[in-house]
């Protein structure tokens, strides 16, 4: 499934704990335009609460996230 | 019969125009998207935390105040300035109190300055962004700082020694009340 969503930005957040994912990506997501899709991989398991809090409130969809191990990886659409 | 039935389309103009002005004074007094947060503590882990919560709430959208009184007051002044003409009570607290935002110490296991320096190493090696790198990240955001007027008055501090940031007010109680009236979350930290 994750082929057919197109990818307009990557986002290498590895390695960073929080608050930082939720910092970078907010500032990452200004630089799309609406619609289009940011991949972002992150290391932090806060992440995986964080993310979609972050994108509920800041109006942003989360298209899809999966889990390799350690790694994180989250498809969001800029929808505000 | 005209008039009949004008009437009650004139009643519901009133209540109508009665039903916009409530809701013009709710929609006043609606808290804003903002976070106000008292810093009263000046210790590393507090004051980090106060960090996190308020470039957090900055990500995610929202106005952040940080009001900076008593023992927070400190952490704000820049290493690299000194100003002279203290008295003895000011020379004293300028002395004790940490200058700035790199020499503040855990407020529990500081053991001498140990426990904070091991902190410190932790943090680097857990990739953990320290104060001052918080701080920055905050003026970028756009985070408001206040100082409370009053606790730099009773430290002797003076406003050349405080640091350059970009969004720095001196202010009282009332200013502070007036931005946490006005948001929607408050805190004490």
């Amino acid at each position: 499934m994750s082929d057919e969503i197109k990818v307009d930005k990557h986002m290498d957040l590895k390695g960073l704990p929080c608050p930082m994912p939720v910092v970078k990506v907010s500032k990452g997501i200004k630089e799309v335009e609406l619609g289009q899709v940011i991949e972002a991989v992150t290391t932090d398991p806060g992440s995986l609460t964080d993310f979609p809090a972050w994108a509920r409130t800041s109006g942003n969809e989360i298209l899809k996230s999966e889990q390799d191990g350690e790694t994180i990886r989250f498809y969001i659409k800029r929808t505000a | 019969m005209q008039q009949a039935a004008q009437q009650p389309i004139e009643d519901l103009r009133e209540q109508f125009d009665e039903l916009k002005a409530q809701l013009e004074s709710l929609k006043n007094q609606a808290p804003a998207n903002k976070i106000s947060m008292v810093v009263f503590s000046g210790e590393l882990d507090k004051v980090l935390a106060a960090f996190v919560i308020a470039t957090g709430a900055a990500a995610m959208g929202m106005e952040v105040v940080m009001f900076f009184t008593f023992w927070g007051t400190p952490v704000l002044r820049d290493k690299n300035k000194s100003v002279g003409g203290k008295d003895m009570m000011g020379k004293m607290f300028g002395t004790m109190l940490p200058k700035g935002t790199g020499a503040v110490k855990l407020s529990k296991m500081n053991m001498g300055g140990m426990g904070t320096a091991m902190m410190k190493s932790l943090m680097k090696k857990k990739n953990v962004a320290s104060v001052e790198q918080m701080m920055e990240l905050a003026a970028d955001l756009g985070v408001q700082i206040f100082i409370c007027e009053m606790s730099m008055d009773l430290m002797g501090f003076k406003r050349e020694e405080m640091i350059a940031y970009p969004d720095l007010t001196y202010c009282g109680v009332a200013k502070f009340m007036e931005e946490a009236a006005n948001s929607r979350v408050q805190l004490f930290i």
